[in-house]
């Protein structure tokens, strides 16, 4: 039977005699050629440590739950195979510059209020058609990339910008605005561009591209936060529609 | 206590179909949800959503009677026929206003809502987004969710169901990030907890999926309708068992055995690999059985390597990856290692076509209520309409049956009560030393579901099987809690949700024993007929105190629109 060393960041700040961060060991057994690090954690909640607390949901990586920072990189916990990493000790940490509320499970509230701050849904002016509205595969095609996100918060967690400035929206919560903008089935004129278009929005992107890195789903953040700048530029200098 | 005069358990599609009409109707509604709502199992759906929009050119005569048709001849005529023409009816509708919400649907040349072929249906009716249907349809429903400002208390594992008087007057609930249990009071409560597969060791469902919702029914007195009737999907990963969608076939996917056949032509010459879901998996284990299995392993090919890169890219490119990820294989260069996976449960709470149910006060929704629209064997791309039909239907039956009430105020006492039931049930279980192994027990009752209630069953086999759920739910007594922590207490959790799925397991064992014919998903090779002089009917199981079995009554099957008919596909 394989075994790997595991290496866990475990943190109970409820646990006054130690509420401090600390690594801690174990040794995790598994059948067969492959385990992945979401595996790996539930054998060490059921056979070495049942205080371990991580979340948990899909594990196809699909629902971002157990994106975690895992060997030095921002990974879903459920779509890391160990032996893809190809390391001696899998480093297991709860995403950096977030509040830790109990081992990997960090703090969540920030990144979902800036996500409702931007207005994630689509705006329409005009009286909904009586069926669909008409959408041409190369309109379709614009939002290919944005609504594959699945809010799992590495690209927040990751980007310097953020960590600087609390305030900040962050990649998620603009991606998903630059989602709605770039929709031809969306008609927000200015509705939601003030969310936005502002000190804590796209200007404190400073391109550094951590987001486009961390992204799991290898997505480009950057590239939609790039568009909702220039757009800004077009409607406010250009007085363009959209 | 916290009160809302609806609670809804469960974030996914149907609980959100739920909240999103109850608020539209003015009712004050909150969702509790053990995950937040965008990381639901629905999220997981990719094949697709059925509707008769007859946008396909193959499907300009498609209606919603068809629709109702194949639902119900692809559930073995156990379908209730007037729920099937209600949710055909209804789909057409939920689909634009998905759009309308921005759902990002995949498009046909003209600008209209792209359709594919799936199994079982007479026409290309399934809309799709790629091979992410479930995703972009849950997104959409979550933004609509926040821009009504649906009240969302999110991490939250719903245990206990209140009920004063024969009346659902709320849920008890462990806050996951703040620790303790709380009650929630209600004048109606919607259960979409969505379904049961963590019982078997071989599904494609999320880990959550595991059956607190009707568990908590079934406790409460609620009877489990159908439970016998367990899908298997054809194609999870072999390795893995995550799903690979049916809309892979869709596209024009093939099943390959060990000698290179198309093997479906043997079992459904005109349906080939677009047969409904029950008889294309048994046809595939039947290969594995005989030895065609791939190498004489245990697995079929999917094969889509003739679709050629751009159409795999573009419609499936989420299966694409997860089987570059989980199972180290590129579709467009190797043929896919499949096997048939559990993945539905037909069974469930059972409700009428507006989600109530038996108790006054308690309605369900979606995967974990039975309605029933999917008989003994549910069709693709009806589960994600059903979640959403039935869902805001519930919704609008809550805002109706909130304006009847006179007495509005649940009971505090019986809430006080509840409460302080479930938090002895866990200073209980924490003074237990635990003397059986919770996850081996769970791992040993999961691998009999598997090996004993699979897609072929006989009376012995199954035997065997109630024997060891039942030597299980004996042992399940001697189980502790391993720590006691306050905060995100996963021992905890999978220790509670163990038990009902326990009781899940039996209400399957015992039910697939009792029904002796071979319906849809249930099938049995003693009984290989569908009997419907005996046997069109459902099966309710009710909890007893005594004995750990559930005690059967049976209802009619709703017929009157299609005369019940041999199935050839």
């Amino acid at each position: 039977m394989p075994e790997i060393k595991f290496r866990l960041k475990r943190q109970d700040p409820q646990d006054k005699a130690n509420p401090d961060a600390h690594w801690e060991d174990y040794t995790v057994k598994y059948e067969g050629e492959n385990l992945t690090v979401l595996e790996g954690l539930f054998y060490i909640q059921e056979n070495l440590d049942p205080s371990l607390s991580f979340r948990y949901c899909c594990r196809a990586s699909v629902c971002g739950s157990c994106a975690m920072y895992i060997n030095g990189a921002y990974r879903l916990a459920c779509q890391t195979n160990v032996k893809h990493l190809d390391v001696d000790e899998i480093k297991v940490a709860p995403m950096p510059h977030l509040q830790v509320i109990k081992d990997m499970v960090v703090n969540m509230d920030d990144f979902f209020a800036k996500y409702e701050y931007i207005m994630p849904w689509l705006i329409r002016n005009s009286p909904d058609p009586e069926k669909e509205i008409i959408q041409t595969p190369e309109e379709r095609k614009k939002i290919d990339m944005p609504v594959d996100c699945i809010l799992c918060g590495s690209c927040y967690s990751s980007c310097p910008s953020s960590w600087g400035e609390e305030n900040y929206l962050g990649p998620a919560a603009l991606l998903k605005a630059y989602r709605f903008e770039v929709d031809s089935r969306d008609e927000a004129k200015r509705e939601r561009m003030p969310q936005w278009d502002n000190e804590r929005g796209v200007y404190r992107c400073h391109t550094i591209m951590n987001c486009v890195e961390a992204c799991p789903k290898e997505l480009i953040p950057t590239e939609g936060i790039q568009w909702l700048k220039k757009a800004a530029v077009r409607r406010k200098v250009f007085r363009k529609a959209k | 206590m916290i009160h809302h005069d609806l609670i809804i358990v469960g974030g996914g599609l149907s609980g959100l179909g739920a909240a999103i009409s109850a608020k539209q109707a003015g009712v004050d509604v909150a969702i509790l949800s053990q995950v937040h709502p965008g990381r639901s199992h629905s999220g997981q759906a990719q094949g697709g959503i059925n509707a008769a929009l007859a946008n396909h050119p193959e499907g300009k005569d498609d209606a919603p009677e068809k629709h109702a048709f194949d639902t119900v001849k692809g559930g073995d005529y156990l379908v209730d026929q007037d729920c099937a023409l209600q949710m055909a009816k209804d789909a057409p509708q939920v689909i634009y206003d998905l759009d309308h919400w921005g759902c990002p649907f995949s498009r046909f040349e003209d600008g209209t809502i792209a359709q594919r072929p799936f199994g079982g249906a007479g026409f290309p009716r399934c809309c799709y987004g790629a091979d992410k249907t479930g995703h972009y349809l849950l997104h959409t429903m979550v933004e609509q969710a926040y821009k009504l400002q649906v009240k969302m208390y999110v991490e939250q594992f719903v245990a206990k169901l209140i009920v004063h008087d024969g009346v659902c007057q709320g849920v008890v609930s462990y806050d996951m990030i703040r620790g303790g249990f709380e009650a929630f009071t209600a004048n109606a409560v919607v259960i979409a907890t969505g379904g049961t597969g963590r019982t078997y060791s071989n599904t494609t469902n999320s880990l959550i999926s595991t059956g607190g919702g009707i568990s908590m029914a079934y406790d409460a007195g609620v009877p489990a309708k159908d439970m016998e009737f367990v899908q298997f999907h054809p194609t999870g990963l072999y390795t893995t068992q995550i799903l690979m969608t049916e809309g892979a076939r869709g596209e024009g996917g093939y099943l390959i055995n060990d000698k290179g056949e198309r093997f479906m032509e043997k079992y459904a010459p005109k349906a080939m690999e677009l047969a409904p879901r029950d008889i294309t998996a048994r046809s595939i284990q039947t290969e594995i059985n005989e030895g065609r299995g791939i190498g004489g392993q245990n697995f079929v090919h999917l094969d889509l390597r003739h679709l050629g890169a751009e159409k795999i890219l573009e419609r499936l490119p989420g299966i694409r990856d997860l089987s570059i990820h989980f199972e180290g294989v590129d579709p467009i260069e190797a043929p896919v290692p499949v096997v048939p996976s559990q993945h539905y449960w037909m069974g469930g709470i059972d409700t009428d076509v507006n989600g109530a149910t038996v108790m006054p006060g308690l309605y369900a929704a979606g995967e974990c209520a039975c309605v029933s629209v999917h008989g003994a064997n549910r069709l693709g791309g009806n589960s994600l309409l059903e979640t959403i039909v039935f869902g805001r239907r519930a919704g609008a039956e809550v805002a109706r049956y909130l304006e009847t009430l006179t007495e509005k105020r649940p009971n505090a006492r019986s809430a006080d009560a509840a409460t302080q039931e479930m938090e002895k049930k866990i200073r209980d279980l924490a003074a237990k030393d635990g003397t059986e192994d919770a996850y081996k027990l769970r791992a040993e009752m999961t691998t009999a579901m598997k090996d004993h209630f699979f897609l072929f069953r006989d009376e012995a086999t199954m035997k065997k099987g109630l024997e060891k759920v039942l030597s299980v739910k004996e042992r399940v007594k001697n189980i502790g809690l391993r720590w006691t922590g306050d905060v995100f207490n996963v021992d905890m959790i999978r220790t509670v949700e163990f038990e009902g799925m326990v009781d899940m397991a039996l209400c399957v064992a015992k039910g697939a024993l009792e029904r002796q014919e071979s319906r849809g998903a249930h099938f049995r090779t003693d009984f290989d007929k569908r009997d419907d002089k005996k046997w069109l009917k459902h099966t309710l199981a009710y909890k007893q105190d005594k004995d750990p079995l559930p005690r059967f009554e049976y209802k009619p099957v709703t017929l009157g629109h299609f005369e019940p008919q041999e199935r050839k596909y």
